[in-house]
């Protein structure tokens, strides 16, 4: 078989693996850990009569082997299973958690897709342009900034903007409020801070790592020796350098794709943008376990996938296995 | 250590002063540190400083009501009051104590369970080497934050809860670099000699491999206790981590959040003292990797 198939479908396989003892991780640590459910949920003042009640409900009274395999099960066929919040309550009004998240998800996938679509590519060129006029004013202010950014914590570059663009020059709008039906230009309009927040998180990290990748790979034998042999810089640039620099490069967007997924926790939860960040935090705090369990899993899963395709691109794109002697 | 391995006879001789010139030394390499790193070690030691003398320095108690809701900057209250009419600089320097002392032991303790599993690995190889490694690549496959919230979730947010959770998840990490420069000293002559001679594992740990391997461990920490420093700060923020009414830097913004629609920079304040701490922490950290690894960019 083809050396470069058969390491792309072993990551593959490595990948699915991983998802599946993440699941099993997700649904046991429940058992692992204390923590009285139905007493956090009813209220202190909850009769033993409907405790048990809500754990034959919501199906706590059965094994954990049983109840990770119903959930796995019906997880496989796009059932997330019942909020805690509508089994607790006797009235009979049914909350699935996949229709919780569904459309939660889109929302943040369109807040993380917009902060990606400004950051890669900025950051890529800026990232080599540090690269390459290294020890300039440029590189060391650029240097400098980065470094605060990654300091500084999300809330705390939100908020800053929020000041700046929102209160003293009222200019975008601190509430990140999108409703179904609204209109694109409208929907963008809203979430211009959010995405201005996510793109300087992430930025600052995709630029310093593709910069100390560009520098690792200029330092390398073979561009000295294209260079002592007489090749241009843009003959250097194009032919020995970049071949070799797309994998550190998709690594570097993959590892900051996935570095948003945290990201969007925080800045959902300052600019209250109904994401599935937000889901998750407020079902934390009201310990409504299938909604914190199908949030995780989502978060997780997308954050494998992003590690697994950086895997793959990197594969894929190593002319060493591409040219194979 | 050069100096020592310059003049051997020199570190023989006097042998009692060389408590000294390790501070000589030291004194010697902080006068030739370039501004960046002054300016860190200046604000680390300022917030150590705040955080020990903190109920002396606080004009009132962190948890007292003084006085109404919001009250603005200056007369009585320098930095104003907050959303309960508390005093908010008191507040900010126990924050200085509790924000940062909790962050400080969490990492600690990561350390501590973290570099032991890992020499644990690189010494003995094999099954347990392969077990750890693989429970670790596990356990990073999930987003720290996310993993933290699921865990929180289960066990209620208490500031005993929020230390352990935070310490095994980063302690992957710490994990990972210590069993990868382990790996490098363990095939080292001297190693293998004692265990020739029979020592156990734990001296093998103390006295052969954590010198070698000290440097890249002490960068380590710096950038493990900023990133454990901003996570328990995010889930405070979220309201999932250190509970009122302690002072917390994380929950002092998100109380005070409401203040910067009317263009009020107090919430900034506990943010940007966060900041602040991480950006010297990095700082020293870069200098510190310069100045032991002699890497060069």
């Amino acid at each position: 078989m083809n050396p470069v198939l058969r390491t792309v479908l072993q990551r593959l396989g490595l990948g699915i693996a991983t998802l599946f003892v993440v699941s099993i991780i997700i649904s046991l640590t429940i058992e692992l850990l204390p923590g009285d459910f139905a007493k956090a949920v009813l209220g202190q003042a909850a009769t033993p009569e409907t405790v048990a009640a809500f754990q034959h409900s919501v199906g706590l009274d059965q094994s954990p082997v049983v109840r990770y395999f119903k959930w796995v099960g019906g997880i496989l066929q796009g059932d997330f299973g019942e909020s805690y919040a509508s089994a607790g309550s006797l009235a009979g009004h049914r909350r699935l958690v996949a229709d919780m998240i569904g459309p939660r998800l889109l929302n943040t996938l369109f807040l993380a897709s917009a902060a990606a679509l400004i950051a890669v590519p900025l950051s890529l060129v800026l990232g080599m342009m540090a690269a390459l006029y290294r020890n300039s004013i440029f590189d060391r202010a650029v240097n400098v900034i980065s470094l605060t950014a990654i300091s500084s914590p999300e809330f705390f570059l939100a908020y800053i903007l929020i000041m700046f663009l929102a209160v003293k020059f009222p200019i975008f709008i601190s509430l990140a409020s999108i409703t179904p039906g609204m209109p694109f230009l409208d929907r963008l309009y809203a979430i211009v801070l959010p995405t201005l927040t996510l793109v300087l998180v992430i930025l600052a990290h995709m630029m310093r790592m593709t910069r100390a990748a560009i520098i690792n790979l200029l330092a390398s034998p073979y561009i000295e020796m294209s260079r002592l042999k007489g090749a241009t810089p843009k003959q250097i640039i194009m032919r020995h350098a970049l071949p070799n620099a797309w994998a550190p490069i998709v690594n570097v967007i993959a590892l900051n794709l996935a570095y948003l997924v945290v990201g969007v926790v925080i800045v959902e939860a300052v600019f209250t943008y109904p994401g599935i960040g937000q889901l998750m935090v407020d079902a934390v705090s009201k310990r409504d376990q299938p909604v914190v369990q199908g949030c995780a899993l989502v978060f997780a899963m997308t954050y494998i996938l992003l590690n697994l395709l950086a895997d793959i691109v990197t594969i894929v794109s190593n002319p060493r296995l591409l040219h194979p002697r | 250590m050069t100096e020592n391995a310059q003049s051997p006879h020199n570190a023989m001789l006097v042998a009692p002063i060389r408590r000294r010139s390790k501070m000589t030394r030291l004194w010697r390499a902080l006068r030739k540190a370039p501004p960046s790193a002054w300016f860190g070690l200046i604000v680390i030691v300022v917030y150590i400083f705040t955080a020990i003398f903190a109920p002396l320095l606080a004009p009132y108690s962190e948890t007292e009501l003084i006085g109404g809701a919001f009250e603005p900057w200056g007369g009585k209250f320098i930095l104003g009051t907050d959303q309960l009419g508390r005093d908010m600089l008191s507040r900010m320097i126990y924050g200085a104590r509790n924000t940062v002392g909790i962050a400080f032991l969490t990492a600690i303790l990561s350390f501590v369970l973290g570099g032991a599993l890992g020499l644990t690995a690189a010494i003995s190889g094999r099954w347990i080497d392969q077990l750890l490694s693989r429970s670790v690549d596990v356990l990073m496959s999930i987003p720290p934050l996310i993993f933290a919230l699921v865990l929180l979730s289960i066990v209620g947010s208490s500031v005993p809860n929020l230390i352990i959770i935070m310490a095994v998840l980063d302690s992957t990490r710490v994990f990972r670099l210590s069993r990868s420069v382990a790996q490098g000293v363990v095939v080292m002559d001297y190693v293998e000699a004692a265990r020739l001679r029979g020592e156990k594992l734990p001296w093998i740990m103390r006295r052969e491999i954590l010198p070698n391997i000290m440097p890249p461990l002490v960068a380590e920490f710096g950038l493990r206790f900023c990133f454990v420093f901003l996570t328990i700060s995010a889930l405070s923020f979220l309201g999932l981590g250190i509970q009122p009414p302690t002072a917390d830097w994380g929950s002092m913004v998100r109380d005070n959040a409401a203040l910067i629609t009317y263009g009020d920079i107090t919430p900034l304040l506990p943010a940007g003292a966060i900041a602040l701490l991480t950006v010297s922490v990095n700082l020293v950290v870069d200098w510190f990797l310069h100045k032991t690894s002699g890497l060069r960019e």
